[in-house]
């Protein structure tokens, strides 16, 4: 394992930023993970941290493939992190939001740029992502549709699912976006939520990413990671189906992103805030899996509590 | 007439409202609207809209049509002196032209731009955000100049920056706008958090004048007092960041000529009493931005010159 810093930069009052990253092997570039970008990515940070202690320990055994190089960083943006701010504390923008990056530009697309640099040029690319609105997943693999997407090779993964979506205009500032354009085969990983890092989710995604390791010819067969190997579902995001809050208030979760649903299931419940009478039922409104749950307890009128991937 | 476009429950005892107020007078059918607090840390915005309804109130005969003022787009981050949507952590500005069945905010965006749609004109107001200071300018994505940049002469601006197309912007309300036909000029002025009553007055003046040249203002603002702006065309502009951190100082003012090599501030640092850095101008130009907020990082936007 080489230990090394990818990129530094001085800031004005606090210790140096530094992005650091652990090498694996030698020779080939052939996949690079990437840990938290942002500030409440702690399950991600957490995945990558054990997936360096375990390739550390595969490297001294001698169970790497040869002539292959494996990049981990484990968290591109420790300076929210430790701020406990989601963006770049100083003008809230969002690191994954400025790639390719700028290396004259602002101070987050510097970095965005000082980091695509160091991860450009690898075969395989991993992000620990999450999403902008606070909520438990399905695991699955996701990936944004540029031509480049490769379904193929995303199913190696073995995940549940594989979510592919259009891209809007401002997605084009995406690490996973860009990778693609760079001809590296993106895939972000969603294991599920940010803050926690107990559990068997976090334990199923590194087992996860090891046996892709494997399947891509990284890490010796012989290893064993435990973990469940779907023959995944692909779906377009487009097709998931958005229960939307009808009215706001307390929220009062009844199934959670994983559980299968019959159409009339009830799903959950809004209550008055005050009164703590039922203000809305909400059931499923087909026969499906649910997909996404929202997880706060507090719900906006409107917006969507629940998708549901319909069988 | 005050009308609310938006209404939204928010989960205890609260509701979510978009307002705008609509002035008529006459027969004519011209509409133009005002729109501002986007981002919920730009200000300048509020002062030209209570000026502009003044005026316009007290000369209520002057008015040949419909005027539409839409002081807040992001209530909830104007209230709580957040940039974005305080729920979402999204940029509004980004989510444009929304969604019918997404979020809150996608809903919201949707709704605005349904409101909006059919105008003869839109005014979206900016000023800049806490770090930046701006001269009054408009700023015009380069396939809309031909059809923008004559409106934009009459807004009473120092500065026209016609800025090439990027596809992040896409997102933006003027480029939804603008894109179904609907005239947008995106106006930028002063700094965030504060309001600069000259620049207010003079942008008030400028919406009357272009209100006059739409046909739907009746009195002729002196033209005297319209200033011809600087027009700059794409690649025309200098851009410099700050090559080291620390407390940016400096003295020098925008809305002025400088020349290569000139002192624009400097890097300083408080803990060493060093000058860790001379910012000095790359080129002979136009300074209209200037960095207002001290500290700045590696990157840090200090200045953007337009090149003479």
């Amino acid at each position: 394992m080489k230990k090394e810093i990818l990129f530094s930069m001085e800031s004005p009052y606090r210790d140096t930023f530094r992005i650091r990253g652990y090498r694996f092997g030698e020779g080939e570039k052939s996949l690079a993970i990437v840990g938290s970008m942002r500030g409440d990515e702690i399950q991600q940070l957490y995945i990558c941290s054990q997936l360096v202690k375990q390739l550390k320990e595969l490297e001294d055994k001698g169970m790497l493939i040869p002539d292959h190089e494996i990049l981990i960083i484990p968290s591109a943006n420790p300076f929210s992190m430790n701020l406990e701010k989601r963006f770049w504390a100083m003008d809230s923008t969002d690191i994954n939001r400025m790639f390719p990056g700028y290396n004259l530009g602002e101070t987050t697309q510097r970095i965005a740029a000082g980091l695509f640099e160091a991860i450009k040029d690898y075969s395989y690319g991993i992000q620990m992502a999450s999403y902008y609105m606070p909520g438990n997943f399905i695991p699955h693999v996701r990936m944004l549709e540029t031509g480049y997407e490769d379904i193929d090779t995303a199913k190696l993964f073995g995940m549940p699912y594989i979510c592919r979506r259009k891209p809007l205009p401002f997605d084009t500032t995406l690490l996973n976006y860009n990778w693609q354009i760079w001809e590296t085969k993106a895939f972000s990983i969603y294991g599920g939520q940010n803050n926690e890092v107990e559990g068997k989710e976090s334990t199923s995604t590194i087992n996860t990413i090891l046996h892709f390791m494997q399947r891509i010819g990284l890490i010796d067969k012989s290893i064993r990671a435990h973990c469940a190997d779907y023959n995944s579902v692909l779906l377009d995001e487009s097709e998931l189906i958005s229960v939307n809050a009808p009215t706001a208030g307390i929220f009062y979760k009844k199934k959670d992103a994983g559980d299968e649903v019959k159409k009339g299931t009830p799903l959950g419940q809004i209550l008055d805030p005050y009164e703590g009478v039922v203000k809305s039922k909400i059931f499923a409104p087909e026969d499906g899996v649910v997909f996404f749950a929202h997880n706060k307890s507090l719900a906006l009128q409107n917006t969507p509590l629940f998708k549901i991937h319909k069988f | 007439m005050i009308k609310t476009i938006v209404s939204t429950a928010l989960p205890i005892d609260e509701r979510f409202m978009i307002k705008k107020n609509v002035i008529s007078h006459g027969t004519g059918k011209k509409r133009i609207c005002i729109v501002t607090g986007t981002h919920g840390d730009e200000l300048e915005g509020q002062f030209i809209c209570w000026k502009l309804q003044r005026n316009i109130l007290d000369n209520l005969e002057q008015l040949d049509g419909t005027v539409e003022v839409y002081p807040a787009l992001n209530p909830m981050g104007i209230d709580s002196i957040t940039r974005g949507v305080p729920n979402f952590d999204i940029d509004m500005n980004r989510i444009f032209p929304g969604n019918p069945n997404g979020s809150m905010v996608e809903q919201t965006a949707h709704a605005i731009i349904e409101d909006l749609k059919g105008a003869d004109m839109v005014i979206d107001i900016h000023s800049s955000n806490i770090f930046l200071r701006e001269v009054p300018q408009v700023r015009i994505n380069i396939n809309d100049s031909d059809t923008l940049v004559p409106w934009a002469k009459h807004l009473n601006v120092n500065f026209v920056w016609v800025h090439e197309a990027a596809t992040v912007l896409e997102s933006t309300l003027a480029h939804s706008l603008n894109s179904t036909g609907t005239k947008t000029l995106v106006v930028e002025l002063g700094v965030g958090m504060r309001i600069n009553h000259y620049y207010g007055k003079n942008m008030v003046n400028g919406l009357l004048n272009l209100m006059y040249e739409m046909g739907m203002w009746k009195q002729s603002v002196d033209k005297e007092k319209i200033i011809t702006p600087l027009l700059s065309i794409a690649d025309e502009v200098s851009f410099v960041n700050a090559t080291h951190s620390g407390i940016f100082s400096t003295e020098t003012h925008n809305d002025q000529i400088v020349e290569k090599g000139q002192l624009l501030g400097q890097i300083i640092s408080p803990l060493t009493g060093e000058v860790i850095e001379d910012v000095l101008s790359p080129t002979h130009g136009y300074l209209f931005t200037i960095r207002a907020y001290p500290v700045c990082y590696e990157g840090s936007l200090l200045a953007r010159i337009h090149n003479l």
